[in-house]
């Protein structure tokens, strides 16, 4: 998921220079194919393919001794690379329902490429065109959301959990219910889109995140609206900043993201609740439209290629489905029980998000907007009376002065 | 003739930039997803009047703020020297020049309960206080960024004024603010007006102040529309539905509005 929202990273030419730089002190990351043959097909033909990931998805080789990972694409293949940025899956979506811009590459989450899968948005891949599909783990391979592995190839994956301040929050066993304690009122941040939201409070409640049920889905709401009150604001990206700067002292997020975030700031701690979570898995699709569709298998084919999946985990902080990959990581990172957890955990204790129904879907937004718009009753009060009030004054100054014009007129 | 042609562009532009995209924002509206006719979704409308309701209210005071830090702002700039006056208008514009995100961006910072102005009020023992996430917070960052808008309009009608009248006014006998009551203000009211449009309908409508500095509990029509696009259910019809009515909103605010200048025009005229 995006980590920041920030401008779209082009190839930069800067990271050359950084790798002979960082030379002495770094080993620098080389790059070995397998079959460099199988790259070369494109070479002459000066095509270009666009890519739509999410920001900040990518290694852009700006870490030490990583590859410039579209750089190096071009270099091996002669495919020029567009690279867009987009913040969410429903950005995402939007973009390619309204139709004007074409994408050869797009890498969406789970529940979006269901629901993507269902209305005929993405292509079926030619898996023969993808040989380094072998890399890709069991565990992330036949998932609800393509069943068949028919249309996606896993890029990331990771989990929800708890970020939290830990020189003052001193509990053991952080469960999902620290978000409701009304001990840390005003200090909590929150999901500011509704599928992560209602997941939480479904997890509390021990339903299926992906229930359809419009009974759950009012209950879950029930518990969030009871949740306001200790919330103090519901952010995405923001949550960086604001955890960063002590506003807040517990937010729920990715895994990945709190990975750099610890990274930056020792005193926050994360935990991934005893009692289960959500497991997104973000996979590489083709849009329906696709201009490049081989040059786009090519593509997906590099990204799964070990060295370049390393140089991706290492500068993205999520996890990695690519076995090979994982492999190449030191052993902190393999057992630092955020990133990479045990199988058990994640076969018993996690859910993957899939599509839910036009009907649910518009439920669940009508009761995330009913949640947001309301306030404290003390609050409403005046608000409208007010505002009557007002309306009244307008229209009488408006009778006045149209009088007093009349009377004007007739001398 | 010829003035036709060289207005031909800007109509083309018109055409495709501002009506036809209005056309299609009313055929969504009125049609659902199958595109047949329906009332539906501008009848559903009405389950979000009461975040109609605060959305005006806020965008009302903002712009009510905005007015009363302006206009004397702008009589002040223009009894300046004419350089002085266009170093002040520098000074006005310069904000601009940076991004509104940024800019807005930066007050989140300031306002926070670790923030700047938190930590300064700490040192002399008070606070802190809350201010960010909460509906003061939007309405500053409202008045911040439009107050340009409410600035400029009004000064370029006040620095035409004529000051053979301001000093006819004296002559009679007026005094200084019976003379500001009576010939300035009715003078200066085409800029009031459009300073006024120019502030309440980009607030009316803003997204990402409320979400920045309301922390997202405070939903104005502006988050509204959005999330109907890029929220988790894609209801295109509805959101244009909601554009709809507020755009029919804003329009009979303006129409209200417009009367006291007619009237005012007439009056002097």
């Amino acid at each position: 998921m995006a980590v920041l929202m920030c401008g779209s990273m082009f190839t930069g030419c800067s990271s050359e220079t950084d790798a002979v730089e960082e030379e002495e002190e770094t080993e620098v990351q080389t790059l070995t194919v397998a079959d460099e043959e199988y790259y070369k097909r494109f070479y002459d033909d000066g095509i270009s393919i666009n890519v739509y990931n999410w920001g900040e998805y990518i290694s852009d080789g700006s870490d030490e001794g990583t590859l410039n990972v579209n750089a190096e694409f071009t270099k091996l293949t002669g495919i020029k690379v567009n690279y867009t940025n987009y913040a969410t899956n429903e950005e995402l979506y939007a973009k390619l329902k309204g139709g004007g811009a074409s994408y050869d590459i797009i890498i969406p989450s789970d529940y979006m490429i269901s629901r993507m899968i269902k209305e005929e948005m993405i292509l079926p891949l030619d898996m023969n065109n993808i040989p380094n599909y072998k890399y890709i783990g069991e565990a992330y391979k036949n998932q609800a959301f393509d069943p068949e592995n028919e249309y996606s190839v896993p890029y990331f994956w990771g989990t929800v959990g708890i970020i939290y301040d830990t020189t003052l929050i001193e509990e053991e066993n952080i469960d999902w219910d620290i978000l409701w304690n009304e001990d840390y009122a005003d200090r909590i941040l929150m999901f500011d889109n509704p599928r992560d939201a209602f997941a939480i409070a479904e997890l509390r409640l021990g339903y299926s995140l992906n229930t359809e049920d419009e009974k759950e889905l009012e209950a879950a709401a029930e518990l969030l609206k009871e949740q306001k009150k200790v919330v103090q604001a519901y952010v995405m990206d923001e949550i960086f900043d604001k955890m960063g700067a002590g506003e807040a002292l517990i937010a729920p997020y990715y895994a990945g993201d709190a990975v750099t975030l610890m990274a930056e700031y020792e005193d926050l701690g994360f935990v991934i609740p005893e009692s289960g979570t959500n497991l997104f898995i973000d996979g590489i699709c083709i849009p329906k439209g696709a201009k490049q569709k081989e040059a786009a298998e090519m593509y997906i084919n590099f990204l799964c290629e070990p060295d370049i999946a390393y140089s991706n985990t290492y500068y993205v902080g999520y996890s990695t489905p690519n076995t090979a990959a994982y492999e190449m990581l030191d052993e902190e990172t393999k057992n630092d029980g955020i990133s990479y957890l045990p199988d058990e955990y994640l076969m018993s204790n996690t859910t993957v998000f899939r599509n839910l129904s036009d009907e649910a879907n518009q439920k669940m937004q009508d009761l995330w907007t009913e949640l947001k718009s309301t306030q404290d009753q003390t609050k409403n009060k005046w608000i409208v009376p007010v505002f009557m009030l007002a309306c009244v004054i307008l229209s009488i100054t408006i009778l006045i002065m149209r009088y007093i014009k009349k009377k004007k007129d007739i001398f | 003739m010829k003035n036709k042609l060289i207005a031909a562009p800007y109509l083309v532009w018109m055409v495709v930039f501002i009506l036809v995209p209005l056309i299609m924002v009313g055929y969504f509206a009125f049609t659902d997803k199958e595109g047949n006719f329906t009332l539906d979704y501008v009848a559903d409308v009405a389950q979000y009047s009461q975040i109609f309701v605060r959305s005006i209210w806020l965008a009302a005071i903002a712009t009510v703020i905005c007015l009363v830090i302006s206009y004397p702002l702008a009589y002040i700039l223009t009894g300046f020297s004419k350089n002085t006056q266009s170093t002040m208008l520098m000074i006005v514009m310069l904000p601009m020049w940076m991004n509104f995100l940024l800019r807005t961006y930066a007050w989140m910072t300031m306002l926070g309960n670790n923030g700047i102005i938190n930590t300064i009020l700490g040192f002399i023992g008070l606070g802190p206080f809350k201010m960010l996430n909460t509906e003061g917070a939007v309405v500053l960052g409202m008045v911040y960024n439009y107050l340009p808008y409410m600035i400029l309009p009004i000064y370029s009608v006040m620095v035409k004024i004529d000051k053979s009248v301001i000093e006819a006014a004296s002559d009679l006998g007026c005094n200084p603010w019976k003379t500001i009551l009576r010939v300035v203000f009715p003078l200066s009211l085409p800029g009031v007006m459009s300073g006024i449009t120019m502030v309440f309908v980009p607030a009316i409508s803003t997204f990402i102040i409320s979400r920045m500095l309301g922390g997202g509990g405070n939903l104005l029509i502006g988050d509204l529309i959005e999330m109907q696009f890029l929220g988790n259910a894609y209801n295109v019809n509805l959101g244009a539905a909601i554009s709809l009515v507020l755009m029919v909103i804003i329009l009979l605010i303006m129409t209200i509005m417009n009367q006291f200048d007619n009237d005012d025009g007439a009056v002097l005229l």
